[in-house]
């Protein structure tokens, strides 16, 4: 971080710091100078992040690279630029109130152990707004949302850090002779460093509470917080660690084949097929393979899935539309091709099924009840074959059947896009499914309604 | 600390790039056309039907070097891809309906600092918590007027999986030129929907890099112009120049000033940087009919019910124009009034309860009648309803 040593990283630029008189933001920004006099770094290299709040004023008062964020927010911005750019030092400046507000930042940030810099300036009162109470103000306080005295226990700011996993964390006051070397220790630190300093809000807690310096330290003490140290360990700092998982995440997930045409179709317009059945049947996946194959022929399709939140439990439905044209409108109004698995996937289409066109096509589950339909219906009975494949065994039926394209294309699907020993558990459920639509034939029910 | 292995604003790149057909579903194009766009930083909170978005991109932004997060919350993402954008990524944020309107501050902050970011909303069906499986199109006036102080933003709406990519790479182009948050509005009926898709068929510009700062120049004004529409050069933080950002008021310095006249300055920037850009922002694609009297306009997956629509009222005999807005916000007016030219009806269907049709009836002439076919049921508009309602049979 050496650059060439400056008398003070402050600038008169912008007009003197603009706190109150006795204000411990002016002891806080002054050790922060001081501080960064002591570590030397390049300000080019330096972010002074600021929250809302009277703290939120003084990042402009540095010839760092400043920001100056939303209220409560700050630490997101201030993790976004270490993110982005890791080599920064990164410092944020918020009140006790941005504490509140952005609570699950503060927890998040030390939880993460992004190697941030974080300074609390705690004045226990909302000095900008007008005084009112905050999440830090002591039981029995007196804001001016708070007539009758706070009623309300004070956060332990800094022990919530610590809880959250903070790996270096530091009570302070503005009374502090060492705070310049507790900040710049704090800033040196590779992972998330808080520094906690309780300052005197001479606007309006210290009036309002007949409130000081020994008071400050007194009430500290009563609530038992503890004063100076409180956590100093090793733990990974996130963007080092997330830049090693990342390289070891490269190559993981190489892209998955193109599909070519290789095969031809007999599908010549739109075609709509809608598969129910449950979870655990691989509905969904079974689908895909389906649509894959359609593409090996050349055709365009669209998959839409309907499954409870649970997906572990209850219906699985798939809608696939084929196309040899461009489709446009994905739902399906009127299904040429219904294949029903279980009796939660006939519920959940129970409506649908009602509305059929004698031009469709049921393929059921011989155990299955259906509910009165026109479309024609092929049994088939299915209960040989494993569960996780009755889909393939009931597609491959069906294709069977109608000869949209050929199976060729659907054990492709299968072989190219799943691992071998499921390939192959499919490629035997479609010669079974096969087998089915044969029997079936045979037995001369393929011919009408039920 | 180690330098991280890749800054935003890599050169244009083809990584990722694939040939040949592929069945993926809108949220995997979206990515896809995310890191074609050079996108380097992403963090999202889990919502559906957005949440595969950060599954895809954490499979694919390893090799470019970038950055994935999964945030506390959708604040934090904004927050996360804010400070990232402003150190010089390329950032991406996603999420739906519920989540963007815990985006609404920070998208404002995004207007005022001039930052650059795409921003994804795979509408589902609202209000609140509504039909989180279910598709929609709810957000859109909410994307134009979603924070305070009503600065206008750049809106891009994909109907179909090439346009999901396509859009999607172009948001980030606007992005990067016009220093500004890009939505992109789409609808859970594209984003978790397979289909077939062909990344080499789609046709795209020339990547665009946010116009820098040169590096010697002695300083940095983060919000300099000379005419209002000007977009300010950009100084990463981190790069040659001491950068500020405010959420304040400020003048060209980036220091809070209370001046009216050069907050004033600041406001008529913003607006007019997007208001000056209009006509190369405004995507539209255009099925006009010699002699129609029937225009449809729709966008979103809607526009895909439109145009089996007009594919079935023109077989008819009747005579209809279509108009597919690929561009929402800006409204890309110069388009809307040249196919409103000579019809008598303008029918506008969407999965909402008539949000862009007031757009369309402020342009349209007062003797022209203007029919929303209106649809909130978390069902597609079909092309059946925009016959019917539109009285096209």
């Amino acid at each position: 971080m050496s650059h060439r040593a400056l008398a003070t990283y402050m600038t008169d630029k912008v007009g003197p710091l603009p706190f109150c008189p006795g204000c411990g933001h002016t002891v806080l920004i002054k050790a922060l100078d001081k501080a960064l006099v002591k570590l030397a770094p390049d300000p080019k290299q330096v972010v002074i992040v600021t929250d809302i709040g009277c703290i939120g004023l003084a990042d402009r008062h540095f010839i760092t690279n400043a920001f100056h964020g939303l209220h409560g927010r700050s630490i997101t911005y201030a993790c976004g630029l270490k993110l982005a750019r890791p080599e920064l030092s990164v410092i944020t400046l918020m009140g006790d109130g941005a504490c509140g507000i952005g609570g699950t930042h503060l927890l998040n940030v030390a939880r993460r152990n992004i190697g941030i810099t974080l300074l609390v300036a705690n004045n226990l009162n909302y000095g900008m707004t007008g005084g009112q109470h905050s999440v830090t103000t002591p039981t029995g306080g007196m804001t001016s949302t708070t007539p009758w005295g706070n009623i309300e226990r004070p956060m332990d700011l800094c022990g919530t850090a610590v809880a959250a996993g903070a790996a270096w964390v530091h009570r302070a006051t503005s009374f502090d002779g060492n705070l310049p070397d507790i900040l710049a220790t704090a800033i040196g630190q590779p992972g998330f460093a808080m520094v906690e300093v309780w300052e005197l809000c001479t606007a309006h807690y210290v009036p309002r509470n007949k409130f000081g310096k020994k008071d400050l330290i007194a009430l500290r003490q009563s609530f038992g917080f503890e004063h100076g140290p409180l956590v100093d360990r090793m733990r990974p700092e996130y963007t080092e660690w997330h830049r090693e998982a990342f390289e070891r995440g490269r190559g993981q997930a190489p892209p998955p084949p193109t599909i070519e045409t290789c095969y031809s179709n007999r599908v010549s317009r739109k075609t709509g097929i809608v598969i129910a059945g449950s979870a655990g049947q691989k509905i969904r996946s079974t689908a895909t393979a389906f649509a894959k194959a359609a593409m090996y022929t050349g055709l365009n399709a669209t998959q839409k899935d309907d499954y409870p939140i649970t997906v572990l439990t209850g219906f699985s439905v798939s809608e696939l539309i084929l196309s040899p044209e461009t489709i446009e409108y994905t739902a399906i109004e009127s299904p040429d091709y219904v294949i029903l698995l279980s009796a939660d996937g006939v519920k959940r289409v129970r409506a649908k099924i009602g509305q059929l066109a004698a031009s469709c096509t049921i393929y059921a589950d011989a155990a299955l009840e259906l509910p009165e339909t026109e479309a024609r219906v092929v049994r088939l009975p299915l209960e040989a074959v494993s569960k996780v494949t009755t889909a393939t065994a009931a597609l491959a039926a069906m294709l069977t059947h109608t000869e949209l394209f050929p199976h060729e294309a659907l054990e492709k699907a299968f072989r190219v896009f799943r691992s071998p020993s499921i390939a192959e558990q499919n490629l035997k459920a479609m010669a079974e499914g096969t087998a089915l639509i044969d029997m079936t034939r045979q037995a001369g029910s393929t011919g009408g309604a039920e | 600390m180690p330098h991280h292995p890749s800054r935003g604003g890599a050169a244009p790149s083809k990584r990722g790039r694939r040939m040949g057909r592929v069945f993926i579903e809108g949220n995997e194009a979206i990515a896809r056309g995310a890191m074609r766009a050079g996108c380097s930083f992403f963090a999202s909170y889990p919502i559906t039907p957005a949440s595969s978005i950060l599954r895809y991109m954490l499979q694919m932004i390893p090799e470019a070097g970038g950055t994935v997060l999964q945030a506390e919350d959708e604040i934090a993402s904004m927050g996360f891809c804010i400070g990232a954008s402003m150190a010089g990524r390329r950032v991406l944020t996603s999420t739906s309906g519920p989540g963007l309107s815990l985006y609404s501050e920070n998208i404002g902050l995004a207007i005022t600092g001039e930052t650059p970011m795409v921003i994804v909303d795979i509408q589902r069906q609202g209000p609140a918590t509504g039909s989180a499986t279910k598709g929609a199109e709810g957000d859109i006036q909410f994307a134009r007027w979603g924070t305070s102080g009503g600065l206008p933003i750049i809106a891009l709406s994909p109907a179909t999986i090439s346009e999901a990519y396509e859009l999607t790479y172009r948001a980030f182009n606007f992005a990067e030129q016009y220093r500004t948050p890009v939505l992109l509005l789409a609808n859970k009926e594209l984003g978790v929907t397979m289909e077939t898709f062909d990344e080499e068929a789609v046709d795209l510009p020339p990547l665009v890099e946010r116009r820098r700062v040169a590096p010697d120049a002695p300083e940095y004004l983060p919000h300099l112009f000379s005419s209002p529409e000007e977009v300010p050069a950009i100084s990463d933080f981190g790069g040659p120049h001491i950068a500020r950002f405010t959420t304040s008021t400020h003048d060209p310095t980036a220091y809070l000033t209370t001046n009216p006249a050069a907050i004033q300055e600041m406001i008529d920037h913003y607006a007019a940087k997007i208001d000056h850009a209009a006509d190369d922002l405004a995507l539209v694609r255009e099925d006009l009919q010699e002699g129609a009297d029937t225009l449809i306009v729709s966008y979103g997956v809607t526009s895909r019910s439109a145009a089996a629509a007009v594919t079935e009222a023109r077989s008819r005999g009747k005579r209809i124009s279509s108009l597919v807005l690929q561009t929402l916000w800006p409204v890309p007016q110069a388009a809307i009034r040249k196919a409103m030219s000579g019809v008598r009806k303008i029918v506008v269907p969407e999965m909402n309860m008539g949000q862009y049709r007031i757009e369309i009836e402020r342009l349209a002439p007062p003797d022209v009648e203007v029919v929303g076919v209106m649809k909130m049921n978390t069902l597609l508009v079909s092309p059946r309803e925009i016959l019917e309602k539109g009285n096209l049979l």
